[in-house]
């Protein structure tokens, strides 16, 4: 699924990015915690979508080690500065939706973006 | 015989060095970033790099926020990269719980922050070749591991 798909689906702002929203992405991961990310990092990968609800620099910081390129904000959370000057660094792409984790989720799952193997 | 902790500097073909600050969540994963950019920079591979990346990254956390503050070392080797992190305290007093699935002792400002869910060691010790951890209570922690190329 393009990254501008994914945006349009839950008719997301777009912060940063602007460029890459027609590249691809081939799964999700949903997760407040970064620990849980991080343990599942063998599954989520470059091609990942990271869904959140938490906002604060290390969320960008583990999508930078796991190369994880577009992170959404869910339930309207705004993303800082210097959050975005961080996600800019590592050509990420991120968005932010006033949908809530689930429905978020459950959206892109419903239009073929799936999660990893459980 | 060789201490396992030893940092031999001899033969790497560069050697890093990284302070880390206790409960410095602003900079914490900085340290990671740079070596991240480091290995990139002399062409390691991307697989071997995300491994490193993620080990370096949750012993950071970790030293951020159950340490007293640490250092963190590396050292590329022709045929391998060994990390090293050795902090100052407070000590694991129990390692095979620590090294237990889901067992944490961190504050709930920690997990907060998204951390402590009792993850980071098991984590550490699956993406790398080879690991080791020593600690006393009241002195240090020390952790190893060994990536190879």
């Amino acid at each position: 699924m393009k990254i501008r798909e994914v945006a349009t689906l839950l008719t997301a702002d777009v912060f940063i990015g602007e460029k890459q929203l027609d590249s691809e992405v081939d799964h999700a991961f949903s997760s407040d915690l970064m620990s849980d990310v991080l343990a599942n990092s063998g599954r989520v990968d470059a091609k990942a979508v990271l869904l959140t609800g938490l906002s604060n620099y290390q969320v960008i910081r583990t999508a930078e080690m796991l190369d994880i390129r577009v992170v959404i904000f869910v339930r309207g959370k705004m993303p800082t500065e210097d959050m975005l000057e961080l996600a800019m660094d590592n050509d990420m792409v991120i968005l932010r939706t006033h949908l809530t984790m689930y429905n978020a989720s459950g959206v892109l799952f419903s239009h073929g973006l799936l999660g990893i193997q459980d | 015989m060789k201490d396992t902790f030893h940092i031999d500097r001899e033969d790497a073909i560069m050697a890093y060095d990284y302070e880390v600050i206790t409960d410095d969540f602003s900079r914490a994963g900085e340290a990671s970033s740079d070596i991240k950019k480091k290995l990139r920079q002399v062409g390691i591979d991307n697989d071997i790099i995300r491994r490193i990346a993620i080990s370096t990254y949750e012993a950071e956390i970790n030293q951020v926020i159950h340490s007293l503050g640490g250092r963190i070392t590396l050292l590329i080797r022709p045929d391998r990269i060994e990390l090293f992190f050795v902090d100052r305290g407070p000590g694991i007093e129990n390692i095979e719980l620590a090294m237990k699935e889901g067992f944490s002792t961190a504050s709930n400002k920690v997990r907060e922050m998204g951390f402590g869910a009792g993850m980071g060691l098991p984590n550490i010790k699956r993406c790398s070749d080879e690991f080791y951890i020593e600690s006393e209570v009241g002195s240090f922690t020390k952790l190893k591991i060994v990536i190879n190329l």
